[in-house]
């Protein structure tokens, strides 16, 4: 008995562990007191959502992908298609439902082609999503004219404004679409069979498929959701610029892979969580947020949030080594 | 053993012990060789022998027990010290790098240089020598190993081991990947190595060849040494009863019961990684073992007919049905469950919870509205927690942290959970202790009482004998025979496994060797 509350212990801390992250980062920006007033506005808290939601999006995806054992580097050129596919579309006099649509279709096909790939060929998941980066970014580019797609305003932009609509929203309808999806996702990953099977193949391979585990249809479907969720981040960069842009989101890639790390994702497979992910978005938004209002350059951001991704590791890694 | 016109003696060791946890895997075993002499080290899985040969080359350090090397105490504390003193080891898995060349992979570790410039002419001399020596002077220097046959891959481990200016050449199942060819060139390299005084201590499971290549021999059994001599004028048939020479006991009694219709049925099966076609039946309520040695194509049958390697011929033709879609997820729903030889690397998700490994084949009994009820899925694992005697904090605690026996039993509930009525068991009591082993045993008569099939891949002769109704024999791929198991012993199955027939005689086994 001991032991099992160790063991509960021990999981509490995999989720304690990045939220006492978060904490400590809001606590030591609402401490300095040349940016104390302006930090802990709520405007700012808001912003800093908002600010959050299209790395969101592609963590709850990737958080699929890593716990599969998987990894997605084509998930911002991913963004970036799905952008300039929505802009496109409404440039073109499609409805703004149908344009979302279409973006959201032309993620979830990206998606698929990497799962097809992976499953398929048998490739490793880094190499076909590193070609797929190129080939979604070029795509974005091709269909772009490698120019800034202009389209005239419709309510797809008002999804990301700073201060909504309806003043009781509060926050960007953006943010609610966050919320609400990664509470679907937190249940899909905990209470159904996907989401087990997604466990279960992070974790063995070997085993799942010992257990009848279709394990090339499951993994294809993760890579698929995966896309999906680009394809909505696509729809929200699409939102937050007014205009379909192919060469937005580079780099961005990164930053969605570190905060699925920093939640406690493993690159190993068979451990993760969407809270975790999401915490980790918000640690990654706050220093940004902070760095910025202390006028620091951005270099020193990149410094610090490097730093924290071999902190958060390492501290995960001790955490199993007591296993 | 020692005579006085012989050579003096190259290594001794004497009351050597070893104990790990619970099992004492060295009991006070002596060991002499002789120099220039090719020595067998014979005996069971599981005997001691490659204990024996871990604290021989220094990977493993005795409880107690003295050593000399040449008259001289001789007590390494790491393999480098083994290296040091003159010993090297072939071993059965291949040690090379895949990616570097040959000559890259003999020399690793002892490259010729100026102050860390490469001499490579004076190498690659070097590397010819050596591949001449081994007779394979056709393998090119330059050629990365991963484009070679595993044979020549065999041969390049050798011809490593032999730069080594090796006093004692440990070599462990040398033969098990070699053609028969291959063989008979590694037997002259030996022979050449004895001319230069080199020892030879050689494992194999192949007795035939060990009678042709061996001076002399020494048997483990259980950890001790429980017979050593001359091979000359000692017959198979004496090896082998050491070997063997124990009781079965009483960990096995027989429950007689029906057995029904052919439930089974492999007719010329013929899958991706197997020798040769298996034909075999299986029927309700029966327990059908298949020995063999390890690597003699038990474990590929079985992940053939589950589907797990690809089927290349013949069929599977479960209760009179062929079915054509053989893949594990529906070979689980015609009622197949496959109990992996590798517990750890496959057989279970060692970061999942009990409950989750257990229920993994089939969340089917806990679904709501597509929600799995952890509540109803707890109470189960629970139930077959209870049921199984496992020993465990609960369903959520990780099996990594479970006994090797308790393991065992969540991967045996996961197919009774899963209601699988054709099992496949490959190995299950491997590695664990006695009392889940009788366990096992237990549960297997169970089942089959119960009108279940079960195919039961063992290496363990004394747990095949006690349990199966029926036993088949595999030898290098091959179904060799099968029969009731008690027109079986211990005797007939072990040189059934290790030569290919039920009866051995003398020279017929030389005849069968060179004739493949």
């Amino acid at each position: 008995m001991i032991r099992s509350r160790q063991d509960r212990f021990r999981k509490a801390l995999g989720i304690l562990g990045p939220f006492a992250g978060l904490v400590l980062v809001i606590m030591i920006f609402s401490l300095i007191p040349e940016i104390q007033a302006r930090f802990l506005r709520p405007a700012n808290f808001m912003s800093v959502a908002t600010q959050s939601v299209i790395v969101a999006l592609g963590a709850l995806g990737m958080t699929l992908i890593i716990i599969s054992g998987g990894i997605d580097l084509s998930a911002a050129s991913n963004i970036a298609l799905s952008s300039v596919i929505a802009a496109y579309a409404i440039n073109a006099g499609v409805h703004p439902l149908g344009a979302i649509l279409l973006a959201v279709l032309t993620g979830a096909a990206v998606g698929l082609a990497n799962g097809v790939l992976i499953t398929r060929l048998r490739l490793i998941p880094f190499i076909v999503t590193l070609g797929m980066m190129g080939i979604a970014r070029g795509t974005a580019k091709w269909i772009a004219g490698e120019q800034k797609i202009d389209a005239p305003m419709t309510w797809v932009n008002e999804l990301m404004v700073r201060s909504p609509r309806p003043s009781w929203l509060l926050v960007a309808p953006g943010v609610w679409g966050v919320i609400i999806l990664a509470v679907v996702l937190a249940v899909v990953l905990r209470r159904t069979v996907f989401g087990r099977h997604i466990f279960a193949i992070g974790s063995n391979e070997a085993t799942a498929r010992l257990c009848g585990i279709r394990t090339g249809r499951v993994k294809t479907l993760v890579y698929v959701v995966g896309g999906l969720f680009c394809g909505l981040g696509g729809v929200m960069e699409f939102s937050r610029l007014t205009v379909g842009d192919p060469t937005v989101a580079i780099g961005l890639e990164l930053d969605i892979i570190a905060a699925v790390v920093i939640g406690g994702g493993s690159l190993s497979g068979g451990e993760g969580s969407i809270l975790g992910s999401m915490i980790g978005v918000l640690i990654m938004s706050f220093l940004r947020n902070g760095c910025t209002m202390m006028g620091w350059p951005n270099y020193i951001q990149e410094i610090i949030i490097g730093a924290i991704i071999v902190v958060a590791v390492t501290l995960d890694r001790m955490r199993h080594r007591r296993d | 053993m020692m005579d006085a016109r012989g050579s003096p003696l190259v290594l001794r060791m004497s009351g050597v012990t070893k104990t790990f946890g619970a099992t004492r895997a060295l009991d006070d075993v002596s060991f002499e060789l002789k120099r220039g002499e090719v020595h067998a080290l014979l005996g069971e899985n599981g005997a001691g022998k490659s204990t024996m040969m871990k604290i021989l080359s220094g990977a493993v350090a005795p409880d107690s027990g003295r050593m000399e090397i040449e008259g001289r105490p001789y007590s390494p504390s790491a393999p480098l010290d083994g290296f040091r003193a003159g010993i090297s080891t072939v071993y059965q898995e291949l040690t090379l790098a895949p990616h570097l060349t040959v000559e890259e992979n003999i020399m690793l570790g002892r490259e010729v240089h100026s102050a860390g410039w490469l001499d490579r002419k004076a190498m690659k001399e070097k590397v010819r020598e050596a591949l001449r020596f081994v007779r394979h002077p056709e393998i090119s220097a330059d050629v990365p190993v991963r484009r070679l046959s595993v044979g020549a891959r065999q041969i390049v481990e050798i011809a490593r081991a032999l730069m080594n200016q090796s006093r004692i050449l440990v070599m462990d199942e040398p033969t098990s990947s070699l053609s028969l060819e291959d063989s008979l060139r590694l037997f002259e390299i030996v022979r050449k190595l004895k001319d230069q005084d080199v020892s030879v201590i050689y494992i194999s499971h192949f007795l035939e060849e060990v009678q042709k290549v061996a001076d002399s021999f020494t048997v483990l059994r259980d950890g001790r040494n429980v017979g050593a001599g001359a091979m000359e004028g000692t017959g198979l048939e004496k090896i082998i009863q050491l070997m063997v020479g124990r009781a079965v006991t009483q960990m096995f009694p027989r429950v007689e019961h029906e057995v029904g219709e052919t439930v089974l049925d492999l007719k010329g099966l013929q899958g991706a990684r197997m020798a040769a076609p298996v034909s075999l039946t299986l029927r309700r309520g029966e327990i059908l073992g298949i020995a063999g040695l390890i690597g003699s194509g038990r474990t590929e049958m079985l992940r053939t007919v589950f589907g797990l390697d690809r089927v290349e011929g013949g069929c599977v033709i479960v209760s009179g049905l062929e079915i054509a879609e053989g893949r594990p997820w529906a070979r689980i729903r015609q009622g197949f469950g496959l109990l992996s030889e590798d517990r750890q690397g496959e057989g279970l998700a060692l970061g999942l919870s009990v409950a989750d490994n257990m229920t993994l084949s089939d969340f089917g009994p806990y679904l709501q509205v597509g929600l799995i009820r952890p509540d109803r899925q707890r109470r189960a694992v629970e139930r077959w927690i209870g049921r199984m005697g496992i020993r465990t904090e609960g369903p959520d605690q990780k099996v990594l942290s479970l006994s090797g026996g308790n393991q065992q039993k969540v991967a045996l509930a996961r197919l009774l959970h899963q209601k699988a009525s054709i099992l496949l068991l490959d190995e299950p009591t491997r590695g664990i202790d006695v009392v889940s082993k009788a366990q096992v045993y237990e549960w297997m008569r169970e089942l089959a009482a119960e009108g279940k099939a079960v195919l039961f891949v063992s290496s363990y002769l004394p747990e095949l004998l006690g349990i199966c109704g029926r036993i088949a024999v595999f030898h290098r791929g091959a179904l060799v025979e099968s029969r009731p198991a008690s027109d079986w012993d211990d005797h007939s199955l072990m040189s059934a496994a290790a030569v290919g027939r039920a009866s051995v005689v003398h020279n017929e086994a030389d005849k069968e060797r060179t004739t493949g």
